[in-house]
């Protein structure tokens, strides 16, 4: 199979992107500042980051496609209101995530962000979920594109006006250029921030109006120094089949209102959620400068194994070695001693909260 | 005068009498891009060509650090311990890795020279 660009390939090699491949895309990981500056840049101004490998999913149709959703997400599709989004997962009948998703309420519809590297088998388990009279359209004339950072709504103001009004976690209809264009302040940095669905042949012309107002291309390597810094997960890194959004600590993301209702995995959380799980997702603090990246084995105080990291980097903003991993339960609680062996040597390290960077995000009209 | 020297690992070695001093290329660093951490061998003890000799960690990977010839380790710098960016800033000069003393002074033959260093990691990142 042959290696896809986005509609922004030419701009990345323009602005100095070192690209590598990403869930068979040609991705930047990052442009000629580095990762440091990149990172920095999005925490103090705004940064711009091609998320175009991503699915954007659309399904229309039907008479019942809300309760037919409700049978595979587990989201309480039916209070949604027009345009507005909630974080769900994509699960298998063990309660495992298959994919971690955005679902957003749509005139006619929902609209589903997937994973690149999932969002394939996300359309095939999807749609054979539902019967034919519901429309999938996994649409990849469109660009997506994430604007984040404090100063991302006064940039995105001026090139499409009024979007600054939009509330956290919903969207609405814009128009660029005589083209529709549907936004969300939404993000996975830690900022505020939006995410722009844009036509392909426009996505160029766009991308460059956000950097002659002061934004600047960010690649993937800020994103994830970003997004671990604010908690946030990473599927296939954080969160895989394997796992329940119970024990990625995601229970937040599980209204109460569908617990007792049936959904793809919905037996095995129910008893989760009454019976408790045995890992739980962590934030880890090396005492350290040392860096615990993903797969190193985490011991208690005997030497005894009790987990191991999945996602580690050093936060530039918070200026220390941050990770994220899974514990046995009984070691969750924050300030817990813990042993992380890197190179051979066991480094010591708390459980701490998350996240290691304090959100900024919009609700309602003020910025708290 | 003293040599300067180069690796396939892409470490530079300064040679003065039987003292080497040395550290990983600019080109090394802009490979790595930011640089965060890094861990230098234990003062006094013994290192073999071609073997890790410490580590340099970016915001994205780890990797080790070769020494490219034997020898005692007789000082290391503190200051890019302290402050890794300095790795970043200044790879060929003051934030040089660790100092030996070496023994064998034709392990150096194998290295490449300045000119050859830059072929090679023209056509190697290419």
């Amino acid at each position: 199979m042959s290696i896809k660009k986005t509609s922004l390939n030419n701009l990345h090699i323009k602005y100095g992107a070192k690209l590598v491949e990403f869930a068979g895309y040609q991705m930047p990981i990052q442009y000629k500042y580095g990762i440091i500056q990149e990172h920095k840049y999005t925490r103090s101004h705004s940064g711009i980051f091609d998320v175009s490998h991503m699915g954007q999913l659309f399904i229309s149709g039907g008479d019942d496609l809300t309760n037919e959703l409700e049978k595979i997400f587990p989201a309480d599709l039916k209070k949604l209101k027009t345009n507005q989004s909630k974080y769900s997962f994509l699960m298998n009948n063990k309660g495992g995530i298959q994919d971690d998703l955005i679902i957003t309420k749509t005139s006619d519809g929902f609209l589903i962000i997937l994973n690149a590297a999932c969002k394939y088998n996300d359309y095939e388990v999807i749609k054979s979920k539902l019967d034919n009279q519901y429309k999938l359209n996994l649409d990849e004339s469109l660009s997506l594109i994430a604007l984040q950072g404090p100063e991302a709504k006064n940039v995105l103001n001026k090139v499409i006006l009024g979007c600054d009004s939009l509330k956290f976690m919903n969207g609405n209809n814009y128009v660029y250029k005589n083209e529709k264009v549907y936004i969300t302040r939404s993000g996975y940095t830690g900022e505020d921030g939006f995410e722009i669905s844009i036509k392909n042949s426009d996505a160029e012309t766009f991308v460059e109006s956000l950097i002659e107002n002061g934004s600047k291309l960010i690649g993937l390597g800020a994103r994830d120094t970003l997004r671990m810094e604010a908690g946030l997960c990473l599927y296939g890194n954080d969160l895989d089949n394997d796992t329940s959004p119970i024990e990625a600590n995601l229970k937040w993301a599980i209204p109460k209102s569908r617990i007792e209702t049936e959904f793809v995995g919905s037996e095995v959380l129910k008893n989760q959620f009454q019976s408790g799980v045995k890992k739980l997702r962590v934030g880890i603090k090396p005492d350290s400068k040392v860096i615990a990246r993903g797969n190193t084995k985490i011991y208690n105080d005997k030497n005894q194994e009790i987990g191991k990291v999945t996602s580690g980097t050093f936060g530039p903003s918070v200026e220390h070695p941050i990770a994220m991993g899974y514990v046995d339960n009984s070691y969750s609680t924050v300030n817990t001693k813990i042993f992380l062996e890197v190179r051979g040597k066991k480094i010591p390290a708390n459980i701490c909260n998350l996240p290691f960077y304090k959100k900024n995000y919009v609700k309602g009209e003020i910025n708290v | 005068m003293s040599e300067v020297k180069y690796s396939k690992e892409h470490e530079w070695i300064k040679l003065d009498g039987e003292e080497a001093t040395i550290g990983i290329t600019k080109h090394a660093t802009e490979m790595l891009g930011d640089i965060v951490f890094a861990e230098l061998p234990e003062k006094g003890s013994h290192v073999d060509k071609d073997g890790t000799a410490g580590v340099v960690e970016s915001t994205k990977a780890a990797s080790d650090v070769y020494t490219p010839v034997s020898g005692e380790v007789i000082d290391t710098n503190q200051m890019i311990v302290d402050d890794p960016s300095k790795i970043n800033e200044d790879p060929e000069e003051s934030a040089w890795f660790f100092k030996l003393k070496i023994k064998d002074k034709s392990e150096m033959d194998s290295l490449m020279n300045k000119e050859e260093y830059e072929k090679f990691a023209k056509e190697t990142s290419a």
